[in-house]
């Protein structure tokens, strides 16, 4: 962000208690698309490899990740194409994510890395680690876990309507996603949209978040993220096939799970995640679940007393009260310190 | 043969008018890694209004893209930047086109007047349920189109037939029509099975099919 644009009441938002920008940038590219990636911390010690969530960016790390890095970590968090400060695609697919994320994986380190991620990062994480498990030593992953969510118990025609209006409706986007650009607002307008999927966080964090996840054009902020991207609630993707896959992961899992209801929420439950935990007791590795209780839109809600009785022995499971579907941005201190503990009873 | 460049997104597609005309169009969709074809095929020959054919995303004409990408669902959307310039059109695919046919006779039932599904490259996609996770990266010595990443991801594009019949319903509750597909096909993956056994639909020729939408309001 050039300083010189922004008046008096925007430079003092582009600083926050315990952010700190990365100490180091550079452009990756994955196939002709610009990813950035940004680290904080001794570029000689241990990768921690972060992704973060869907329609987010590497700016949220910005107090998480200085914590991290404190603790004897090199810390690399890259923005997915389309996120942040990376490139625009022609294309977006899950393919060409998980592709993505190795690609900024090889221009980190080639050693076995610590992989932590949140939400749709922890979930194009999980996968990574399947398709390429010599790359990993462990995982944290942050209320990312496979969500399960039922079908809305409606009747068939009620199913028909919502399926024409949602299929309609991205389509519609399409014919007119080349043209569009986000709408223009104010840093503080954006500050209350973002608030609305973070409830919980300070105004003074809020706007934080904005300097570093918009820019500042002509005619106002806009959010960097490329318009064309629409979440879609369609897809041949079954939650189930990840579920069933959970139980294969070879490293070291710290999952966090948050319980808060919130709009952008998961809501996976431990009774949907159950049936599939039991073949993680054979993990020859410790693993740490923390749990989060509060519930949000974009909560998965899992309990740690239903997840327990399925963890392997060494497994320690922590509930995070009050903390919803975005847990180290709501609570970075704490989240880090449980990250770290957990690194730490690794070695 | 005139092409008209339409956007989709930030993509320029190609759709190619083989044969001038009035009425409602026969709008063909072509296979995994084809393009469309130069002239009205013997096949389509039958029908008496305008034909044109699309090339899809990062195939024949349309534009090669960068960093992958590809899924059905974006394929469907450039059927429907089709559609935006056409109207409402019959529809016949090939292969990989004959399930994007299914996807947009499904998300388009007033727009789309039958979709003939044919035999072609593509029409099983990655199967009914996702492989086991592996990256796939594409030969890294092609030049031209069709793009290899397009051949990669939509040769292990993921088909439930839940997903397919989903599709097929939107299409038999909302067009109106008596037959909203008509299926053409030797080869049977499990989409197709699906939603032959939930349509009761009896497989037919092409011809018989292009003649029956002809008559179709």
């Amino acid at each position: 962000m050039n300083d010189s644009s922004l008046d008096s009441d925007e430079r003092a938002a582009a600083s926050y208690p315990g952010a700190r920008l990365p100490d180091r940038r550079r452009t990756v590219k994955s196939f002709g698309v610009d990813l950035c990636v940004s680290e904080w911390g001794d570029e000689r010690a241990p990768v921690i490899f972060c992704s973060h969530g869907g329609f987010d960016f590497t700016g949220t790390f910005d107090v998480f990740a200085p914590l991290l890095a404190a603790g004897g970590y090199r810390v690399v968090v890259w923005d997915q194409r389309g996120h942040g400060d990376s490139g625009h695609a022609p294309l977006y697919s899950w393919d060409a994510d998980v592709r993505d994320l190795l690609t900024a994986l090889d221009s980190t380190t080639r050693e076995p890395a610590i992989l932590l991620g949140h939400s749709k990062g922890g979930s194009i994480s999980t996968y990574a680690i399947q398709a390429a498990p010599h790359r990993v030593r462990a995982f944290v992953n942050i209320d990312g876990m496979p969500s399960h969510r039922p079908p809305p118990d409606v009747a068939d025609h009620e199913r028909t309507k919502l399926l024409a209006t949602e299929l309609s409706g991205w389509l519609d986007h399409r014919r007119a996603a080349g043209d569009k650009v986000r709408r223009a607002d104010t840093l503080g307008g954006l500050a209350e949209r973002r608030a609305r999927q973070n409830p919980r966080l300070s105004k003074a964090w809020l706007r934080y978040l904005v300097t570093r996840g918009a820019r500042k054009d002509a005619d106002g902020w806009r959010w960097k993220i490329d318009p064309v991207l629409r979440p879609g609630g369609f897809g041949p993707w079954r939650a189930t096939w990840s579920m069933a896959r959970l139980a294969s992961l070879p490293v070291p899992l710290l999952g966090l799970l948050a319980t808060e209801s919130e709009p952008m929420g998961w809501e996976t439950r431990a009774s949907e995640v159950k049936p599939y935990l039991p073949r993680l007791a054979s993990l020859p590795v410790p693993l740490l679940g923390l749990l989060a209780t509060e519930s949000e839109p974009m909560g998965w809600e899992t309990r740690a007393s239903e997840v327990k009785p399925y963890l392997p022995r060494r497994a320690e499971v922590v509930e995070m009260k009050g903390v919803g579907h975005f847990i180290h941005i709501e609570q970075p201190e704490r989240t880090a310190k449980l990250v770290l503990d957990f690194l730490r009873n690794l070695a | 043969m005139k092409t008209i460049r339409l956007k989709h997104a930030r993509i320029e597609l190609a759709l190619h008018e083989l044969r001038a005309g009035d009425g409602r169009a026969l709008l063909l969709l072509h296979g995994l890694g084809e393009r469309s074809p130069r002239e009205v095929p013997a096949y389509a020959a039958a029908w008496s209004g305008p034909v044109f054919a699309v090339d899809f995303t990062g195939h024949g004409e349309s534009s090669l893209t960068s960093g992958g990408g590809y899924s059905a669902e974006v394929l469907m959307g450039d059927a429907d930047c089709a559609l935006r310039h056409l109207g409402r059109a019959t529809l016949l695919g090939r292969g990989l086109g004959a399930y994007i046919a299914l996807l947009i006779a499904g998300a388009r039932p007033t727009l789309v007047r039958g979709a003939i599904l044919c035999d072609g490259l593509g029409l099983a996609g990655g199967g009914a349920e996702a492989a086991t996770p592996s990256l796939v990266y594409p030969n890294p010595h092609a030049v031209a189109s069709p793009d290899p990443f397009a051949l990669v991801e939509l040769a292990r594009d993921v088909r439930p037939p839940d997903y397919a019949t989903a599709f097929w319903r939107q299409a038999n509750e909302l067009s109106g029509l008596e037959r909203p597909i008509a299926v053409c096909c030797a080869e049977r993956p499990d989409w197709l099975e699906a939603v032959l056994k939930e349509s009761e639909l009896r497989v037919t020729t092409v011809e018989d099919a292009v003649a029956e939408y002809a008559r179709v309001a």
